[in-house]
């Protein structure tokens, strides 16, 4: 009974952070599973992807691999290089994500999309709300609504009469709160300067298509040559 | 394709994704001690991280375009104008989204 009300506390608490990824994942889960059906997929494939793979931008172009020549090695290196920044993710999360039991570290780390990872690094969890059970809601919540847009755009998508011209922006909105209250909170902004600013120029170089990489790299390599006034900012 | 073919291609794009995910965690399990460096990019990451994502979700944006990349420069400025002063995530969120919207059907 216990463990059921902490449960619950930890749902209510992570629900309200996830309804802006609500009306962002249902809009655009829905406009997913329609493209893949016009490009010719049936409806199995968007949302057995919805549920497997998990994140966003790459199943798009998981739906031109699936309609193009057979390459596994290909898709393989795509997706890689698509999702290199989940990495990083990765690495932020390393301590926060050892503090949960085994079970659920495994479905966190399975469904560190873009935003659940923005929201469990970011989100000041209250002390008597239990951190593992609140990370896995967020994350959890999020999955139901990338799969429920997925499946009624794949199935019922003919139906729809889509009118929400600008919707998807809603994700932006969300990644710029979530940077904005980060920024807030953080003593010094080396770091939030470092990933605004390398990207940007590397953007700007490289262009949309490539700039994540050479991003990454940069990031990596500043954060490495400012490690001291950084680990010295941090103790002030 | 063929179904296999298909199912052999949705398999690399969960494999690849998994990969991208898991590693630093397979890397560095929880029993042993992280090395110090990974340690600190733990610490000093995040902030690069959720910086390259706001880039990111503007890496589309084409000043050369028609709108010049207005409506997300207005509704950019909606977003951190309002969250500055009211600091509500939500209200933050909803009105520059509205905002984005309607400038988008209405004005450009």
């Amino acid at each position: 009974m216990k463990e059921n009300k902490s449960k619950i506390k930890a749902l209510k608490a992570a629900f309200p952070y996830t309804l802006p990824i609500m009306a962002g994942f249902l809009f655009l889960g829905t406009a997913y599973g329609i493209f893949a059906r016009t490009e010719g997929l049936s409806a199995f494939y968007p949302i057995i992807m919805a549920l497997l793979v998990f994140a966003g931008s790459m199943e798009f172009v998981a739906v031109n691999l699936l309609t193009g020549i057979f390459d596994p090695l290909n898709a393989l290196l795509l997706t890689i290089m698509v999702n290199a920044r989940h990495l990083f993710y990765g690495i932020s999360m390393l301590e926060k994500y050892r503090e949960v039991d085994i079970k659920k570290r495994w479905y966190l780390i399975f469904g560190m999309c873009d935003e659940s990872f923005s929201i469990n690094c970011a989100a000041d969890v209250p002390e008597d709300i239990n951190q593992g059970w609140f990370r896995f809601f967020v994350t959890l919540l999020n999955h139901i609504y990338w799969v429920t847009g997925a499946t009624v755009g794949a199935l019922v998508g003919s139906l729809i009469p889509f009118e929400l011209e600008g919707l998807e922006f809603v994700m932006t909105a969300l990644l710029v709160v979530i940077f904005l209250d980060n920024w807030l909170k953080e003593k010094q902004h080396y770091s939030s300067l470092i990933g605004l600013g390398g990207s940007l120029v590397c953007l700007l170089i490289f262009g949309s298509d490539n700039f994540i990489i050479p991003s990454m790299a940069v990031i990596l390599l500043v954060l490495t040559l400012l490690k001291k006034p950084i680990e010295k900012g941090a103790e002030k | 394709m063929t179904e296999l073919q298909l199912i052999i291609t949705i398999a690399m794009v969960v494999l690849g994704t998994m990969l991208t995910r898991f590693t630093p965690f397979l890397v560095f399990p929880a029993g042993k001690d992280t090395p110090k460096y990974v340690q600190y990019l733990g610490k000093a990451l995040p902030g690069a991280a959720l910086g390259m994502l706001v880039i990111y979700c503007f890496k589309d944006v084409d000043p050369l375009a028609r709108a010049h990349g207005l409506p997300e420069l207005i509704a950019l400025a909606v977003i951190v104008g309002l969250h500055l002063w009211k600091r509500n995530m939500l209200l933050s969120i909803a009105a520059g989204t509205a905002a984005y919207m309607l400038l988008v059907t209405f004005v450009f």
